[in-house]
């Protein structure tokens, strides 16, 4: 090989080793390897050399050619993994920031529980009936067996409206409109709103119940009792959850009971909310009343039916741990923000 | 109702402890609110007599008494003008223990005292007292005050049901321990008094209706100066009832141990005779609280022959009431009716012991053995003669004793056990029922105080009760379930309430009513429904609308430092008209940024779009063909930024921003951005239908038009599909823009067309043919202009 040519790729060599980046490096491809680069211009100029000296200078040029092509192709390969390297370098995030995320909000309180207790009697077969919250007093009172002057009318604070309609002071009307409407078998849950003339620590003018109500011609104690059981071990989800059907009394129901569950805040050990005693009053139920079946036309010889009403803000309180009946309707988002 | 266990075991003692005893109680539906002690720890206070009693020599009011409790005698300073010599009295020995005292050795102006004589505040058996407690003359010396007074009992407060007004007394509890624990009950002394006297009054029963039994005794010749004896006193205290007099104590006590209200006349004071007869309207009475009351034409009186002297079964009248110096009595037990005396009482602004017992009824048997007992006790207490018992009953009017009829299979399809038949009979019959056996069951007559067994249920109850619910297993029921209807062309209101959470609202649950100026800001043109009796004005009228409550929430939620604010809420509004409207409706109100702003993206107000979108996101679900938004007028709103959202061409609601005007009154000082329907239109919705998917591509062309300034774009859209041109599939706007170029109060509006054909593919002369076609139509009813550019 000529001396020029062993320069030549000398020089070649540092300029490759030293391009920065894949421009400079394909500048100097181009300034010797390109159409008017050196190499190209003494391949093109071999013609001019006598014919026995261009085998030789042409076979030496070549040489140096590929030398050229190898250190490009290896200056490339570094130069492309130092780019990958340099772009992962300033792609790199602080994975501990918190994800991009839309905003989303939830339900109520009320809403989740309502639904809960929908879910578990739909799946017996239950569905979800409505009535008016504006009501009369037959639907009210009357067809329940709470004739005017009836003690049990002091039970319930009624609000009332100048025509004498009143506002619902329990699900239970619900019970009377369904029995008028539908045929049995009956099966429905009945949740909404209902209201009481009583406003303090304990009470709020408004507050919610779920009735349910079931007409068939085996309807016992025994399956009222078998079903509520269950329900209250699956609403708390607590398998060992206790509970004890007391005699009360109802208009509507004949014989009525209440349901106290064993405490869940103190496992039945006694503490302030369940007053020490270990038993928390969680629900109303009985065996529908042979009057509302008159009042309806449902034959009570053929059937029998239960009935049943809980409080629906009583039971997400035991359930969520809320301490103040009153939060469920400020609407505070601090405290909704809870149950999301 | 509180009552003494100590009494109650006096009647039926049952071989278990009070806790046990209690929680029998509330498991037979005598529900025990609460147990506490009749009386503080009380440790070394004995019985002992004051032997002697001198002046202090260093001081006018206290005394230098020598007390013995029969082992010792100590020298006791004492400052009650009771005390005296022979007196037996309640004595804190040095070390004794009393409620917030412990008793040492005192010198009391220099003489020493070496204990203490109590009064019966003292030792917590009293609110207040008077003086020293005197004990009666027979109580032994030296033994514990606490045995003595047998104070180790406990108050039992048990929470009746209205039902249970048979329950109402020691007796009425008695019977249930009795029936529960199987053990005999022991009744009080009802044997007849001997009659003293032969004075006699007359008694008319005027209103047989309401009064069908009245019982009255004359006893003349008691001792005014008699005091109810302490045992007495005692067992009225822990049945809630304060001393007061012989006469009155007396009568309480009765119709704390038996159930029977009664009255106590001063008989001087009666003219004539007793009648008991209904008011005439005006009539006035006072009574013995001090008050007066005017009766109304059905107000029950019992009158003498000048007027009335009692408010029958609630209060007795001031004037013939008994006093210090009473010396002749009258004593009333009457039977009145309970249909006809319920809420009598509470019509007055009135509760009493009577009261309360006869609305709940109270045997009509109970009124001459009540006598008797009365007779007995206030003799034995205050002496006097008796004179016969005047016992007035109309006859037909007494209340009847139900036969029920009770068969064996209902027994079992009611409470779903079996019960062995001899087991039904022998419960009914521990419940002091009446029982014959017949056909297919029994026929039952229950005891004439049990007002609540009127029908087969009512047995059936007393069956499960006394059996014991807890006792009866719970099962699974037999019956089979039918599938319920499951409709496809319905939304569910909770696939919407989880829509608006996922675009970030919060559920509020707010009032049903709101107050009126609320209402009138954000309904100002609906009449509403207000409550008679409201539980404060701001809470006195129906919601027209769901957003006064919103926004209420909304302002609780800006002034607590929260700037963004989203809420929305499902229920009931109150529309009056001929039939008052319950019609469920959803609203949201929303204000402050777009998104929580920070890290990602800069924190925008939203706008109108941002709740247009939430509002669609629902309507979205329903059948999009009958929905359609046009500019509201509504006047809460924006006039620029309000719209109505029409179904089927009627508005059920509306969106948009609230007028500047409207968040003044409200205080707020940011937009406030709302939304309220009707829910019921939405829920409907439209089975989908399956159409055929083309094999050939689609094309796009976006043609750029300008338009009047105020033109809905929904207009120019609109009138392209009314084209009805089968290869035009979509349209959409992807710009609006007004600005420097167009001019003349005129906008340009950018449309995108999406072109297919399901048969072939497209080819320019049919998308050409389609756009020149659309621009016709926009320039004929849009006064659209194609804009160059």
């Amino acid at each position: 090989m000529s001396q020029d040519l062993e320069i030549l790729l000398l020089q070649a060599s540092r300029s490759i080793s030293e391009s920065a980046d894949m421009a400079s490096l394909d500048a100097v491809r181009v300034a010797y390897l390109g159409k008017k680069g050196e190499l190209t211009t003494q391949l093109k100029n071999l013609g001019r050399l006598p014919a026995e000296e261009r085998p030789a200078t042409g076979q030496a040029i070549n040489q140096v050619k590929v030398e050229i092509q190898a250190l490009l192709e290896s200056r490339k390969s570094v130069l492309s993994d130092e780019a990958i390297a340099s772009r992962l370098q300033t792609e790199t995030v602080d994975v501990s920031l918190p994800g991009r995320r839309s905003a989303s909000g939830g339900l109520h309180p009320v809403t989740l529980t309502m639904n809960r207790i929908d879910k578990m009697f739909g799946k017996l077969g239950f569905d979800v009936a409505e009535g008016p919250e504006v009501e009369d007093d037959f639907h009210n009172f009357e067809a329940l067996n709470i004739p005017e002057q009836h003690p049990a009318r002091a039970m319930h604070d009624t609000f009332y409206f100048d025509d004498g309609m009143l506002l619902r002071t329990h699900t239970s009307p619900v019970q009377i409109r369904v029995m008028e409407h539908q045929e049995p078998p009956l099966r429905v849950i009945a949740p909404g709103r209902v209201y009481r003339c009583d406003s303090d620590l304990t009470h709020t003018p408004m507050f919610h119940q779920v009735e349910g109500l079931l007409v068939d011609e085996d309807v016992s104690f025994s399956v009222l009792k078998g079903t509520l059981e269950e329900f209250l071990k699956m609403f708390f989800e607590q398998d060992d959850l206790k509970t004890r059907f007391r005699p009360s009394y109802f208009p509507f129901t004949e014989p009525s009971m209440e349901v106290d569950i064993s405490c869940v805040m103190c496992s039945g050990e006694g503490c302030r909310v369940c007053s020490h005693t270990g038993w928390l009053e969680v629900l109303g139920c009985g065996m529908v009343h042979p009057e509302l079946f008159r009042h309806t036309g449902v034959d009570g010889e053929k059937y029998t039916g239960y009935a049943f009403g809980m409080g629906v803000e009583r039971l997400a309180m035991l359930r969520y741990g809320v301490n103040d009946l009153r939060l469920f309707f400020d609407n505070d988002l601090r405290f909704l923000q809870q149950f999301c | 109702m509180e009552i003494s266990e100590n009494w109650l075991r006096e009647w039926a003692n049952p071989p278990n402890d009070s806790e046990a005893l209690v929680s029998q109680l509330t498991m037979a539906g005598l529900e025990v609110e609460g147990v506490r002690s009749a009386a503080p720890k009380l440790v070394d206070v004995v019985v002992a007599e004051v032997i002697a009693v001198d002046k202090h020599p260093n001081a006018d009011k206290l005394n230098l008494c020598e007390v013995s409790d029969g082992s010792n005698r100590y020298p006791v300073v004492c400052g009650a003008a009771n005390v005296r010599a022979g007196l037996k009295v309640s004595f804190a020995r040095v070390g004794a223990e009393l409620p917030g005292m412990k008793i040492r050795k005192a010198k009391l102006r220099g003489i020493e005292s070496q204990g203490m004589i109590c009064s019966a505040s003292e030792l917590q058996l009293a609110e207040s007292s008077e003086g020293i407690l005197e004990l009666p003359e027979a109580a032994p010396v030296g033994l514990s005050i606490v045995e003595y007074l047998a104070l180790d009992d406990n108050i039992i407060d048990v929470d009746l049901t209205p039902n249970r007004g048979d329950c109402l007394s020691i007796a009425g509890v008695a019977r249930e321990v009795s029936a529960i624990n199987k053990i005999p009950l022991t009744a009080a002394d009802l044997s007849v008094v001997e009659q003293g006297i032969d004075d006699s009054f007359t008694i008319e029963l005027e209103a047989p209706h309401h009064c069908p039994r009245y019982v009255g005794r004359i006893i003349k010749g008691i001792d005014p100066q008699a005091m109810t004896p302490i045992w007495m006193r005692e067992k009225l205290r822990r049945c809630g009832l304060r001393p007061i007099s012989p006469v009155v104590d007396v009568t309480n006590y009765v119709m704390m141990e038996l159930g029977q209200p009664m009255h106590g006349f001063d008989f001087d004071k009666l003219n004539g005779g007793i009648k008991v007869r209904l008011a005439e309207k005006g009539e006035k009475l006072a009574l013995l609280d001090q008050s007066e009351v005017e009766c109304r034409e059905d107000s029950l009186l019992i009158a003498d022959h000048k007027g009335g002297v009692a408010l029958a079964g609630i209060m007795g009248g001031l004037g013939s009431s008994v006093q210090a110096d009473t010396r002749n009595i009258f004593l009333e037990a009457a039977h009145f009716s309970a249909i006809e005396l319920a809420g009598k009482a509470r019509g007055f602004g009135m509760h009493t012991d009577a009261s309360h017992r006869f609305e709940r009824g109270v045997d009509a048997e109970l009124p001459p053995k009540a006598m008797e007992r009365a007779t007995e006790l206030l003799i034995s207490i205050a002496g006097g003669k008796a004179g016969p018992v005047i016992d007035a009953v109309a006859d037909g009017h007494m209340p009847d004793t139900p036969c029920v009829s009770l068969r064996y299979q209902r027994v079992k399809r009611l409470l779903g056990i079996d019960v062995e038949a001899t087991e039904v009979s022998a419960i009914l019959q521990r419940l002091n029922m009446q029982v014959v056996e017949q056909d297919d069951g029994w026929r039952v007559t229950p005891p004439s105080y049990r007002f609540d067994i009127n029908i087969e249920a009512d047995l059936i109850e007393e069956i499960g009760r006394l059996i014991g619910y807890n006792n009866i297993p719970g099962s699974r029921e037999s019956s089979h379930i039918k599938m319920e209807s499951f409709t496809e062309q319905r939304v569910s209101v909770n696939r919407i309430r989880d829509i608006l959470v996922e675009r970030d609202y919060f559920e509020a649950v707010t009032y049903s009513f709101v107050s009126p100026e609320m209402q009138a800001i954000l309904d100002p043109e609906q009449s509403t429904l207000s409550l008679a009796n409201p539980i404060s004005s701001d809470m006195s009228v129906m919601r027209t609308r769901l957003l006064p409550g919103l926004i209420q929430a909304l302002q609780h939620n800006l002034n607590r430092q929260q700037s963004r604010v989203r809420l929305f809420e499902t229920g009931l509004c109150f529309i009056p008209c001929e039939d008052l409207e319950q019609t469920p409706h959803i609203a949201g109100v929303a204000t402050g940024s777009r998104g929580e702003g920070g890290l990602y993206a800069a924190a925008e107000s939203i706008d109108f779009f941002d709740i247009k979108g939430d509002l669609e996101a629902i309507t979205r679900l329903t059948n999009q063909s009958e929905i359609a938004f046009t500019r509201s007028e509504n006047p809460i709103l924006h006039p620029g930024q309000g719209a109505d959202l029409l179904f089927r061409g009627e508005s059920i609601g509306f969106v948009g921003c609230l007028h500047p005007s409207v968040l003044k009154k409200l205080d707020i000082n940011q937009s406030v951005f709302v939304f309220e329907i009707e829910l019921s239109p939405i829920l409907e919705s439209k089975l989908p239908k399956f159409s055929e998917l083309s094999r050939f591509p689609s094309i796009r062309r976006d043609i750029s038009v300008t338009v009047d300034k105020n033109l809905p774009v929904r207009d120019l859209i609109d009138s392209i599909f009314s084209l009805k041109n089968e290869i035009l599939q979509e349209v959409f706007v992807f710009d609006v823009y007004t600005g420097k170029e167009v001019r003349n109060n005129r906008k340009s509006v950018a449309l995108g067309l999406i072109l297919q054909d399901c048969s072939r593919t497209l080819v320019d002369e049919n998308v050409e043919n389609l756009v020149e076609k659309v621009l016709v139509q926009l320039k004929e009813h849009c006064n659209a202009v194609l804009r160059e550019s």
